[in-house]
């Protein structure tokens, strides 16, 4: 093995060797930072959402806990999962609630719901990021429940994809997910199709003030 | 001014009457046309098919002819575009430096003729009267090597008597590509006959366009079709003045 | 060494299979309505972005920059992939990886995997390697399950079922899952599709993937998808198992931000797919406990040699290029006999195979530069095709075309030998006239004349007018 990868590696050098032009510097004059006013952004994060088929629901951040707590009435949710370091203050008056540490209870294939905060949100592509950090659970927690409920504060909202990344550049290692719409497939007749293994239901809770 | 025509192999072979049109248009503007005899080819079927060594003494040839004009007139986007994306590299790669350097001094003074009359003349009305129903092919080299845009269609535009249609599926190509129009042929039939439906439904009399190359190919089914649609290169309408001559 | 695309080494020229698939009006008018919607949607979402083309410039920068110091950053990866947990396996050809990735299944005792799309694994011929070996392969994306359950072969890089239409998918689920009274809305397909995969998440303890980008500065790989099967694949199992071409490494976590941009709109029209995962390594209590990545030479570092077509690696496997280009649109994926179709496929196949194989691939363009036009990392598959072309032309023996073609280089090397073919043709051609038309040409030269009619060569040449002119001018 060790001889195949020096085998490669001496291939590619041979390979790199043969003339190239002059090395240039790279050049970067795409859009990083965005223009629009702090509202416009958050309006067009919701708009982008929408257009994936998100639900969208706003809360103040004294209301968040109610607003879940009603949304998850409004769609009959049985079982709801909270991972760990979810802010307590949002937590819906829920008797279906199941703490991620409590998993043992019920295998999460059975949960219907997921309710996480996010780390940024990009308003130019309707994307949702997490980095599974407190609050946001394990990759597979907002995965294999059928409805994802996230939680975005206003100023979690960035405009354009280099501004996310600059927001993630403490997280370069972690385990990220960017998340735009409910699960979909364009793959029969290029027609996008909300639903296919991963959550069907997304709702975005937008928190103001 | 005096403006150099390269008339191309196959304009000259096939399609004479292109060539006596850009001479007339060009004289009726007041300039001074001028035709090298020792003028043939400018490499892009051999190239394009594989045969670049071929293409190469073309490539001198075309340099040596033209090395002292001012101005070359070329009614043909493909070549341009052969000209101009394909002979530095050769140069280039054909090592001879000297040749490298005549061709970089040759190509700011090669204009495909739409480019002569709207960028170099600074002209869009050239006094032409064409009282027919035209539609324009873009073909692939002028929209996308070339990047005419909408230098063909303001010409058009100012023409006296004309009546000028949009062609659906403007940017896609008629099926031609030179030598895939033979090694390809059923593939190319097949693109050919969405051309031509899409020329049929302009209700155009005249499809014309910036080359005889994809003219001659899409008029070849237009006539086979019994359509009785026929094609003319841009020159020709621009070259008319309603005097019949 | 066994370099393999897929089948195409035993796959008929592109003209032979052509012509039979033109005949095939379903599939044409599948192909047709799938090309027309996504090209309109990608249309939108380009020209939504202002800034398109400096994004261009900045992805084909990073792609040629990379590919420039590949052996620094595919061992920068390495280092730091390994320090995150995580194990590298290097294959020079297709058998080393299947030999490696059957190797560690087998080792883990798996019996069947779950598969994310990879087109990498296609080319190797993964699926054949497991299934010798006792290990069935689920295919989890939906257009793969379409493949794989209909016994097809793929037809586009990023919708690989693009020419079934719902009723022909309906068909296939219908039968492999046994559900006789399946519908045919994309809904109940998709529906039935997690129904019959949600198991085989659940269960299968080994995940084979491939990969869309390799972080060099952070070992991080990233993968786009729009399912969510990837995500299960990557997070529920014990064991992942990536192959990856060395080429799809980049050098910074932040490049992301150009490649995030470029790929989406460009792959499915699509401001962003639905998800996208970056991870690094092995995750303490998320996902895999195991991950391993195998990186795959199979002729690409012949295609780094050449400068005049090194640029083929740049690609990002978007499939803008099939989506827009003429032919493909014609006659969809599986002429082009390899897993890599369109003008990016007749431009790859062969590079990876070597000339002997796939000779008709880069003839099967009009050269009509769409496919570079959108090309997200600016690829200029023209340049490519007409350089490959130049390839087989040197290595091939005379023939009919080669003397052809040198004897007509000859004549336009002399003006006057010029004048003399005009004369020649102008007599020559008389047998072929009817009507004032040329109707039928013999050998090569009849493909022209079977669709179309040909004027006859005029009376007077231009330069003959010229010269007249001048006379009469004194």
């Amino acid at each position: 093995m060790a001889e195949t990868r020096e085998l490669m590696l001496a291939r590619i050098r041979e390979a790199i060797a043969v003339q190239h032009g002059p090395e240039l510097p790279l050049p970067r004059d795409y859009e990083r930072q965005g223009s629009l006013s702090a509202e416009a952004r958050v309006e067009t994060l919701l708009d982008r959402l929408r257009e994936y088929d998100a639900q969208i629901y706003e809360a103040s951040s004294e209301n968040v806990a109610t607003t879940v707590t009603n949304l998850c009435r409004q769609r009959q949710v049985k079982s709801l999962v909270v991972p760990e370091g979810f802010p307590a203050e949002w937590l819906p008056a829920f008797g279906g609630m199941i703490p991620e540490g409590e998993l043992d209870r019920k295998p999460l294939s059975e949960i219907e719901a997921v309710l996480t905060t996010c780390t940024v949100a990009i308003a130019h592509t309707g994307s949702l990021v997490l980095r599974h950090g407190p609050g946001e659970g394990t990759r597979r927690l907002t995965l294999l429940p059928d409805l994802h409920i996230c939680i975005v504060r206003e100023e979690q909202v960035v405009e354009t994809v280099p501004e996310a990344f600059d927001a993630l550049r403490e997280y370069v290692t972690a385990p990220i997910t960017f998340i735009s719409g409910p699960s979909a497939t364009a793959d029969i007749e290029m027609t996008r199709i909300r639903g296919v293994h991963g959550p069907r239901y997304l709702d975005v809770v937008l928190v103001r003030g | 001014m005096q403006i150099t025509l390269f008339i191309t192999c196959y304009n000259d072979t096939l399609f004479p009457e292109t060539g006596i049109s850009v001479v007339r248009l060009l004289e009726r503007l007041g300039h001074e046309v001028v035709f090298p005899l020792a003028q043939t080819c400018c490499g892009q079927m051999h190239y394009n098919t594989g045969y670049q060594q071929e293409a190469l003494p073309l490539m001198r040839q075309f340099v040596e002819t033209f090395r002292n004009a001012e101005t070359i007139c070329i009614p043909s986007s493909s070549c341009v575009a052969m000209i101009r994306d394909h002979y530095p590299k050769m140069a280039e790669a054909s090592g001879d430096a000297a040749l490298a350097e005549e061709v970089a001094a040759l190509l700011p003074r090669v204009f495909e003729l739409t480019e002569l009359l709207t960028d170099k003349l600074g002209l869009e009305d050239v006094g032409a009267y064409y009282p027919h129903r035209v539609t324009y092919h873009a073909s692939c080299h002028s929209l996308r090597g070339l990047q005419l845009g909408d230098r063909p269609l303001r010409l058009l535009r100012k023409v006296r008597g004309i009546d000028l249609v949009e062609l659906a599926n403007i940017d896609q190509c008629c099926g031609f590509g030179g030598t895939f129009a033979v090694k390809n042929g059923e593939v190319s039939a097949a693109m050919l006959a969405e051309k031509m439906r899409c020329v049929e439904n302009t209700g155009a009399e005249i499809c014309t366009a910036v080359d005889n190359s994809c003219l001659m190919h899409i008029f070849g089914g237009l006539h086979r079709q019994r359509t009785g649609i026929r094609t003319v290169h841009l020159a020709e309408i621009l070259a008319s003045d309603g005097s019949g001559a | 060494m066994s370099i393999r695309v897929g089948e195409s080494a035993s796959a008929p020229s592109f003209q032979q299979a052509a012509l039979a698939l033109l005949d095939d009006t379903q599939l044409r008018r599948n192909v047709r309505h799938a090309t027309d919607v996504i090209t309109r949607k990608r249309g939108l979402v380009v020209g939504e972005q202002a800034d398109w083309q400096a994004l261009r410039d900045a992805g084909s920068a990073i792609k040629r920059h990379t590919l420039r110091h590949l052996d620094e950053y595919l061992l920068q990866f390495e280092q730091a992939f390994t320090a995150a947990g995580g194990h590298v396996h290097w294959a020079t050809d297709a058998d080393e990886a299947n030999r490696i990735i059957v190797g560690l299944v087998k080792q883990h005792g798996g019996k069947e995997v779950i598969k994310i799309k990879t087109m990498t694994s296609d080319e190797i011929g993964l699926n054949p390697a497991l299934e010798a070996a006792g290990i069935h392969p689920h295919e989890t994306d939906l257009a793969d399950m379409i493949v794989q359950l209909g016994a097809d072969k793929p037809s586009h890089i990023v919708v690989p079922a693009l020419h079934k239409n719902r009723q022909q998918v309906r068909e296939i689920f219908a039968r492999a899952m046994n559900l006789p009274d399946l519908g045919d809305r994309p809904e109940d397909l998709t529906a039935a599709a997690r129904r019959y995969l949600r198991e085989k998440f659940l269960k299968v303890k080994i995940g084979v993937s491939g990969a869309n980008f390799l972080i060099a500065e952070t070992g991080g790989v990233c993968i786009v998808e729009s399912e969510g099967n990837g995500r299960m694949c990557l997070t529920l199992p014990e064991v992942l198992v990536a192959v990856a071409g060395i080429e799809k490494v980049i050098p910074r976590f932040a490049d992301l931000e150009v490649m995030l941009q470029l790929l989406p709109r460009s792959a499915t029209g699509e401001r962003m797919n639905p998800y996208n995962s970056i991870w690094t390594g092995v995750h303490e209590g998320d996902g895999p406990r195991e991950f391993h990545l195998v990186l795959l030479d199979n002729g690409r570092t012949k295609v780094l040699a050449n400068p005049e077509a090194r640029e083929t690696l740049h690609c990002i496997r978007c499939g803008a290029c099939l989506n827009t280009c003429p032919v493909y649109r014609q006659t969809g994926g599986h002429a082009y006999g390899s897993i890599y179709a369109g003008p990016i496929g007749a431009i790859l196949t062969p590079q990876l195979h070597g000339m002997q194989h796939s000779q008709s691939l880069p003839y099967a363009s009009s050269l009509c530069g769409a496919c570079y036009e959108v090309c997200p990392v600016k690829i200029n598959i023209p340049e490519v095709l007409v350089h490959l072309r130049g390839k087989i032309v040197e290595e091939q023996s005379a023939n009919v075309e080669s003397v052809a073609m040198k004897a007509m280089a000859m004549v336009f090397r002399s003006p006057r030998r010029f004048e003399a073919a005009q004369r020649l043709g102008r007599i020559g051609q008389w047998p072929f006239i009817s009507g004032g038309w040329i109707r039928n040409l013999p050998g090569m030269l009849g493909n022209w004349t079977a669709v179309r009619d040909l004027k006859p060569m005029p009376q007077q040449s231009f330069r003959e007018w010229w010269k007249q002119r001048e006379k009469s001018n004194g």
